[in-house]
């Protein structure tokens, strides 16, 4: 029962890949929207029953389909791993999903090819559910790996555009010096190990009164990579600001929302493992703080609205990751779940406010929407209250567990958590006043055709925008349910910092003064000084700089791609040749030698008479000398 | 029935091929090889079920020579990827009109023969003769048939010729110094000598030179790209998807087992030098303007990696080389498909010259999608088993090795998406392009196929080479 329910799960989304790929074309706009969702609302569906099942049993299921690949000393299954740690991503991964599809029906319906789009977004649940129900690292590196194929499918979508193209290889790529560290970390497991299976690693790891710390050390910083590639963080962010290029469902549910969060899941899932590599716990936390501090930094002068979402979106995954590395695993969740909701609404709204202009990006174009598009103002400024962190919206409890979490550890990080949610508060209320306030700066066609979404749009904004609202209920300080869910994954739960003391209040107070100041500094900038951003050529200063994103692209390609395109030209011409004219010289020997030795042959009688006594003689002399004679 | 039965199909099959005529001569040719697979999958069962489907018999008296053909768990593998491959690239030639198609067809069936013959031959001379035989076909082949300019094609392929001949010779040298020291070429005896480790050294310096040249690594590959570039496809199909394994598997089989020691002793040279093959062949396939140079030089890299897992002198290593060079057999023939699919259109195999083929041709585009995936090891294909495996055998022996050797997840990725960006992407091109045709769809289908099914269940393959190679470090080990 259960393993048919599981591969229902599974398979549903992969079977609407088929329909998609196979009949799409022929079956028309409609259904391909319709089958495309309803195999993720099957596979939800299905998430639920399971949801329910392990919240009553407790009992985590292991299933095993047959033996994928063999090494020496031992084998990998192919198999699955339905425990809490999983269900809590189904669900949203699912839910969303399903709700991301959903509008997709609407925003892509004049595509030409929907039908493909539909495809990929179905692959690509398959992939992510993969993921994170596989019961060991490689079945989950399968997911992994899978879900980067649907990113580069999805970011090259309007393929015609070779910039959107180059995008797409770029996050492809990048992902894959990640994935390097991946697979050199499941060496290192395996070959301590002698497993790959979660379940067994547990216990042994917990269980080992002796391990290497070294290499679990090496174990956990190579896998750390592969997370940093996936979940953009320094000094592998680059690939997700381009990969907006990608339709705005895509940038909602693969680059906010679920496929980003793959690290973070798959640190989670080894968390006994990074336990007791505390040495790379901090790098984690240190390159989480800041990642989360670079990139609001950068977040601060975008005016492209999908750019500032996301580098707010590498930014809250710094944050995860501070989280991650201050062992607070549960808290890193939490904040995933709110952070999927607020950020799914905020990319769909930018892409309802985008599809409302006819495709315009730039928020100097923008302004005065809120009237035209009520709907979307209202669910994105209800977003952006919870990603600033203002009381009681759903980022305030994880993001305030966060910075609670890192004050009880190391102030300091405490510190720069804290400058980088002003920072998410400034610039967040900096989008809302320059796209929803004011005049509208856009053309007056523009202008003319304003209106507010259809209701396949407003319907998931709406939903998203109530989880964004009460989302902090399902871990609540001092009574948290997801705690209380998650215990049997992780070995231990930092329960002092879940308390509800006088040092956490005013922490709390600390958080919200500083997301009120910051949204206050965008009022007073964009509403009362009615400033606007200036064009890119007249940006100069630290501004230029930021604007530029620290010049980090460039200097990737001076240090990195042009090198090896140097090296490529060199040794495509030098090397190659060279080397093919050593083998054609050995060819211009042997026909050298076979022209001198000619001349030998001159028809002297005299000469061969000579040459002929001096052998024999020489011959004589060897044999008598070795006395064989 | 034993194995000589696949080698009399498919030697008769050439000869029926060439006197069906021109008109009947391909249809001929891939009904022997349709043939020729089918007695294959016999053999296996037969073999499977425990029946003797092995030969020896006294062939020369005087000196000792054997008519020995031996099909274990590896020999039958590499038959299967043979006689596989054959009727694929045989039906993937059908939308092209060659001149005298029936000598063409007739040598393929015959170069099939040869190569079918290296992989059974269980005695060193028998071996020898079946290794120098399946040049000669190849060698028209390229030369008759080829591309481009007539007098730049003879000059790479005689150097090809000429080049991989010599090294054989030292590999008959070899052989004949082993068979003074056992008095027998058969393998049996000669992984049974105890040779020093001055004489081991030696032999296996001999048998590295045949190997290197064929198969080939760095820096003995000059031959490589030119040919693949000049020969029909059909003939770089066969070159890259089955005569290189020639040279690959001719490692484990022969040059492993019989100088052991040697292979121990520099053992991190070896690997060095595939791996070196790895970053080099990648690096240089960064820039080819040529479609099929590039994909020439994607295959230096990949068979880098499987002569580094080789020389590991592991399980794994030598069952993620085995595994990796099926799937590099099949990866590779769809890919110079691919190539000759546009070649038909477009009349280049210049890359600059492409692009804009995707908006026209959807069917083509996700099959050429789905081998550039392959061809990146994308896990669920089988190039990912094999590449999985060996990257492992790497790590065990040096984690540097591994993460040397896996910067082709990098770089490989790097190439083959950007080939695939300026080959198909971009503005529709003002060149039609029409989608792929049935015959044209069938081959890349069954290829894909088999690289997903294999993907996710290798497990009939790693159950039949494993015991073979198992025995193989045994005769390794027995230095031990």
């Amino acid at each position: 029962m259960d393993t048919s329910l599981v591969l229902v799960l599974l398979l549903a989304p992969f079977l609407g890949f088929l329909f998609n790929v196979f009949l799409g074309k022929k079956a028309g706009k409609n259904i391909v929207g319709i089958v495309g969702t309803l195999s993720v609302v099957v596979s939800f569906a299905v998430t639920l029953y399971f949801f329910l099942q392990i919240n009553e049993t407790k009992q985590a299921i292991a299933i095993d389909l047959f033996d994928w690949i063999s090494i020496e000393r031992f084998n990998i299954s192919f198999g699955f791993l339905l425990d809490q740690l999983s269900i809590i991503w189904l669900l949203f991964v699912t839910g969303i999903g399903a709700l991301i599809h959903l509008y997709s029906i609407s925003y892509m319906h004049d595509d030409e090819k929907m039908h493909s789009f539909f495809a990929y977004l179905n692959l690509f649940i398959f992939f992510m559910i993969t993921l994170v129900i596989g019961s060991n690292l490689l079945v989950m590196f399968i997911g992994w790996e899978g879900v980067g194929l649907c990113s580069y499918l999805l970011i090259g979508f309007w393929y015609k555009n070779q910039i959107f193209n180059d995008a797409a290889k770029k996050a492809f790529i990048m992902n894959r010096i990640g994935d390097l560290g991946f697979l050199i970390g499941i060496f290192i497991v395996a070959s301590l190990f002698n497993t790959l299976d979660f379940t067994s690693l547990k216990t042994i790891v917990t269980t080992a009164s002796d391990t290497n710390d070294f290499w679990v050390a090496a174990a956990a910083l190579a896998l750390f990579i592969g997370a940093s590639g996936k979940s953009a963080q320094i000094p592998l962010y680059t690939w997700l600001p381009d990969a907006m290029a990608g339709p705005t469902p895509v940038s909602a549910l693969i680059h906010a929302a679920t496929m980003v969060t793959a690290g973070i899941f798959m640190i989670c899932r080894l968390n006994f493992l990074f336990d007791l590599a505390p040495n790379v716990q901090n790098i984690i936390a240190i390159i989480g703080v800041v990642t989360a501090l670079v990139a609001a930094t950068i977040a601060l002068v975008q005016t492209d609205i999908k750019k500032v979402l996301a580098y707010s979106t590498v930014s809250q995954l710094g944050l995860m990751f501070l989280a991650l590395g201050l062992g607070a695993y549960e808290i890193a969740i939490f904040h995933v779940i709110t952070h999927a909701f607020f950020k799914a609404c905020l990319f769909l709204g930018s892409g309802s406010v985008i599809h409302g202009l006819g495709g315009e990006q730039d928020m100097r174009k923008m302004g005065g929407l809120k009237k035209a598009m009520p709907i979307t103002f209202i669910t994105m400024l209800i977003a952006s209250l919870a990603i600033s962190g203002i009381f009681p919206f759903a980022g305030f409890w994880s993001k305030d567990e966060i910075l609670m979490t890192a004050f009880h550890a190391y102030p300091t990080l405490w510190l720069i958590g804290s400058v980088a949610s002003i920072m998410t508060a400034f610039y967040m209320f900096r989008l809302m006043y320059l796209t929803f306030f004011k005049e509208f700066r856009g053309t007056e066609d523009q202008k003319h055709h304003l209106h507010e979404s259809p209701s396949l749009i407003t319907f998931p904004l709406i939903i998203l925008a109530t989880l964004s609202f009460i989302g902090g209920l399902i871990s609540f300080p001092g009574n948290s349910w997801l705690n209380e869910y998650l215990t049997p994954i992780f070995l231990k739960v930092t329960e002092e910092e879940h308390a509800f003391g006088n040092t956490a209040l005013a922490l709390m107070a600390i958080a919200l003064t500083g997301a009120i100041v910051g949204i206050l500094i965008a009022r007073v900038k964009y509403i009362k000084n009615n400033t606007l951003p200036s064009e890119d050529a007249e940006i100069t200063g630290v501004t230029k700089v930021l604007y530029n994103k620290y010049y980090v692209d460039e200097l990737y390609d001076a240090l990195f791609v042009k090198p090896v395109n140097v090296l490529s030209n060199f040794f495509r011409d030098s090397v190659e040749t060279t080397v093919s004219a050593i083998v054609f010289g050995f060819g211009k020997v042997v026909n050298e030698l076979s022209f001198q030795g000619r001349k030998l042959h001159n028809g002297s009688i005299g000469l061969y008479l000579f040459a002929f006594v001096i052998s024999i003689c020489a011959i004589l002399t060897y044999l008598y000398r070795t006395n064989n004679f | 029935m034993d194995v000589t039965t696949i080698l009399i199909i498919l030697l008769v099959g050439a000869f029926a091929t060439y006197f069906s005529g021109d008109k009947w001569a391909s249809k001929v040719a891939l009904l022997f090889g349709i043939i020729a697979f089918a007695g294959s999958i016999c053999m296996l069962s037969q073999y499977n079920l425990g029946n003797e489907i092995n030969v020896v018999k006294l062939w020369i008296t005087k000196p000792s020579i054997y008519f020995a053909l031996q099909a274990d768990g590896l020999s039958l593998a590499m038959l299967l990827l043979t006689t596989a491959l054959t009727p694929i690239i045989i039906y993937s030639s059908f939308g092209n009109d060659y001149k005298n198609s029936k000598a063409f067809y007739a040598l393929i069936l015959f170069m099939t023969f040869a190569m079918a013959g290296t992989f059974l031959a269980s005695d060193g001379l028998l071996y020898y003769i079946f290794w120098e035989l399946s040049l000669i076909p190849i060698y028209f082949i390229a030369l008759i048939w080829g591309n481009g300019d007539a007098e730049e094609r003879k000059k790479a392929v005689v150097k090809f010729f000429i080049y991989t001949l010599a090294g054989s010779l030292f590999m008959l040298i070899a052989f004949i110094y082993l068979y003074q020291k056992a008095g027998s070429f058969l393998i049996s005896d000669l992984t049974k000598l105890k040779l020093s480790s001055i004489e081991q050294f030696w032999i296996f310096l001999a048998f590295f030179l045949a190997y290197a040249i064929k198969i080939p690594l760095i820096p003995f590959h000059t031959w490589q790209a030119k040919v693949y570039q000049k020969a029909p496809t059909v003939g770089t199909m066969l070159l890259s998807g089955i005569m290189l394994k020639m040279g690959l598997y001719s490692v484990i089989r022969w040059q492993l087992p019989i100088a052991p020691l040697a292979a121990k002793e520099y053992m991190y040279l070896f690997i060095g030098l595939g791996i070196a093959g790895v970053i080099y062949g990648s690096i240089v396939a960064l820039r080819q303007k040529d479609l099929k140079k590039l994909l020439a030089y994607s295959s230096l890299a990949h068979v880098g990696l499987i002569a580094a897992g080789s020389y590991t002198l592991t399980l794994d290593g030598l069952r993620g080389a085995v595994l990796q060079m099926i799937a590099h057999g099949f990866v590779v023939v769809g890919l110079f498909l691919v190539a000759e699919i546009i070649f038909r259109r477009y009349e280049t195999i210049t890359i600059s010259e492409m692009g804009g083929i995707r908006s026209q041709s959807p069917k083509f585009t996700s099959m050429f999608m789905i081998l550039v995936l392959a061809s990146v090891a994308l896990p669920s294909t089988f190039n990912f088993v094999g590449e999985f495996t060996v990257l492992f055998s790497l790590s065990q022996v040096n984690i540097w090795f591994a993460i040397l050797g896996g910067t082709t997840i990098i770089l490989g990725a790097y190439y083959m998406l950007k080939m695939f960006q300026h080959v198909m992407l971009g503005e529709t091109n003002s060149k039609i392009f029409k989608d792929v045709t049935f015959n044209e769809g069938l081959s890349l289908v069954t290829i894909i196929a088999v690289l997903f099914f294999f993907g996710m269940y290798p497990k009939p393959i790693i159950d039949l080479i494993t015991p073979s190679l198992e025995n193989v470090l045994t005769q390794i080990n027995r230095f031990n």
